[in-house]
């Protein structure tokens, strides 16, 4: 019993190690999503210290525009910049109504607010859209559906195109994002923000420019999540689940790292993958996708409260 | 000399004036009255010292003139504020800075994860001249703080206290102010340093015109670099002058000072503001 616990699942991974680079890859596709949202996350509450309840209804709410504008006949290719601005609208109203008026609150009434805003977003996007399940328009936006087959180590590994574009979208948005935060103005200001507010505001930051910038990246990186994870699963309001994929991350990687947002990421969708391959399907039913990153964060939490990356806080004695 | 009980009334003369307050009122979270009719004015290119002990009001007026007074629920509920000869109090402190005065607070507030270079640059966030006038100004920051183009590339938390009372006085010169109010620049700093800085102060202040209300709680070195100064308690003001009048002033000397008095005297003969102060001194 304890050889086919502790041993066998590695023997195993080494007799056959094209299914286990197969696993590795999965497990690589669904991380990169989970890294996408929870950098959503992280800017929002780098910037403004609001836990951004809202982050996976906007993931569907975006997917949800897109199609619908598609199915009102919208073409794609219009479709897109049309829900880009959609976004826009949304960030700048969030800001405008809830943040606004909110601002000095204590935390958790922001946060309050922003399971408002999720329960407004599912209300609203059913009465404009219908709660129907939609398919994603994958070809309509030019997205591979083929697949590649490498033959490594003698077997085979099946690669889909569709993810391959999902990582090497996320890829491009987080080099983009990582240049955006580093390099300009605006990045610095928001970078500045999250470490004093008192004194961005002090220099002149204006707080509302910040944050409807903010809340519009997080509309595009939802946007983009939406997309792929559509593209995968199909549009629907389960989708918002997966959001929730993103806590863990975040308990992994700490609230305010961008790098621990990504690493994390990768790392709770690959060992999820693994374990429920080579230890749950066949020791505890399998479905374990569910909870493991919950379980694997909690004993992360009891060793390392602050996360494994996230941003030390700097004392000087 | 004079010392008032009712607030004085402003001295506006549009040419000499860079900043006047007159008569603020100012109330935290609608209930605490901190300032209680405060008057003053910085002339241009002065450097006016506001002084007083902890709790006095300091900082909350250089906080009503900035308007950073929003972000800790507290307003300015009488008087006028005027910069430059416009009313002010209702603009943010984003446009404050556009127009030139801009604050730097207490405890430094540098951006502890960014850069020494990047703290200078967020200074400049309000600007819209370009970036090589951006540059050059920074070259400027560096000539004037050397020791901060040594650490241009450390995190400015882990830089030490002097440096970062360095980095925040030029972050804020980063804005091309033409007005800086300073907000207890000697804090937690050995003396040789904050001679240093108030040093610069004087180099500023001459040679890019810059006006400065800095508070202080350290009378002996603010009195020094100084033209005016204001003593603040409870909320009020209660003693004004030229820099030189109040070192000589006996009751500063006695109080602030720490210097006056030939022995112990009697409490009887203490006015009410020094007999408050008495056990402090």
């Amino acid at each position: 019993m304890l050889y086919d616990v502790l041993i066998d699942p590695f023997v195993q991974m080494f007799a056959l190690p094209d299914f286990f680079l197969q696993v590795l890859w999965e497990g690589f596709v669904s991380g990169v999503l989970y890294a996408l949202i929870a950098l959503g996350f992280v800017l929002i509450y780098k910037s403004s210290r609001i836990f951004n309840f809202a982050q996976g209804i906007m993931v569907v709410f975006s997917a949800l525009t897109l199609v619908g504008l598609h199915s009102m006949g919208v073409p794609a290719i219009a479709a897109v910049p049309l829900t880009l601005l959609v976004m826009y609208l949304l960030a700048m109203s969030i800001e405008r109504v809830v943040l606004r008026p909110l601002v000095n609150q204590p935390d958790i009434i922001l946060f309050m607010a922003t399971i408002g805003i999720t329960l407004f977003l599912i209300g609203f996007g059913q009465l404009v859209f219908g709660g129907d399940n939609k398919v994603m328009i994958t070809e309509q936006l030019g997205i591979p559906t083929g697949a590649f087959e490498l033959e490594p180590f003698g077997g085979f590994v099946l690669i889909e195109q569709k993810d391959l574009t999902a990582v090497t979208l996320a890829i491009l948005l987080v080099v983009g994002l990582l240049v955006f935060l580093n390099k300009t103005k605006m990045g610095r200001a928001i970078r500045a923000l999250g470490d004093d507010h008192q004194a961005a505001l002090s220099v002149g930051i204006s707080l509302s420019t910040i944050w409807v910038l903010v809340w519009f990246i997080a509309g595009v990186i939802a946007l983009v999540t939406g997309v792929v994870w559509g593209a995968r699963a199909g549009v629907s309001f389960a989708l918002e689940v997966i959001a929730y994929k993103a806590l863990p991350v975040l308990m992994l990687g700490g609230l305010e790292s961008v790098s621990g947002a990504i690493v994390g990421g990768i790392a709770i969708g690959i060992l999820e993958k693994i374990f429920e391959i080579y230890w749950g399907q066949p020791f505890l039913g399998g479905n374990t996708e569910t909870w493991f990153p919950f379980i694997f964060a909690l004993l992360v939490l009891l060793f390392r409260p602050q996360g494994l990356f996230g941003e030390r806080i700097i004392e000087r004695i | 000399m004079n010392v008032h009980a009712a607030p004085e009334e402003a001295r506006d003369d549009a040419t000499g004036t860079i900043l006047s307050v007159n008569n603020i009122e100012v109330i935290y979270d609608h209930v605490i009255l901190v300032l209680k009719g405060v008057s003053l004015t910085v002339p241009k290119g002065g450097i006016v010292a506001l002084l007083g002990a902890n709790g006095a009001g300091k900082t909350t007026t250089l906080k009503a003139v900035s308007n950073l007074l929003g972000a800790e629920r507290g307003e300015v509920t009488k008087g006028k504020i005027l910069f430059k000869g416009n009313e002010v109090q209702a603009l943010s402190p984003n446009e404050l800075v556009k127009r030139g005065c801009i604050q730097v607070m207490e405890g430094r507030h540098c951006f502890g994860h960014l850069s020494i270079e990047e703290n200078l640059l967020t200074g400049a966030y309000t600007r819209k001249d370009g970036q090589s006038a951006i540059k050059s100004d920074l070259e400027m920051v560096y000539e004037y703080f050397p020791r901060l183009r040594e650490r241009r590339q450390s995190q400015a938390g882990y830089t030490s206290g002097g440096e970062q009372q360095m980095c925040a006085i030029g972050r804020a010169l980063m804005s091309r102010p033409t007005m800086i109010l300073l907000d207890e620049p000697s804090m937690g700093l050995a003396p040789q340093l904050v001679e240093e800085i108030f040093e610069i102060v004087r180099k500023l202040n001459q040679n890019e015109g810059v006006s400065f209300l800095l508070a202080e709680q350290n009378t002996n070195v603010a009195l020094k670099y100084a033209t005016y100064g204001y003593i603040l308690e409870s909320g009020r003001i209660v003693l004004d002058g030229d820099a030189k009048t109040l070192r000589e002033n006996e009751d500063v000397k006695e109080f602030y000072l720490g210097t006056g008095g030939e022995g112990r005297r009697s409490f009887r003969n203490v006015k009410h503001y020094k007999r408050r102060k008495r056990w402090l001194a």
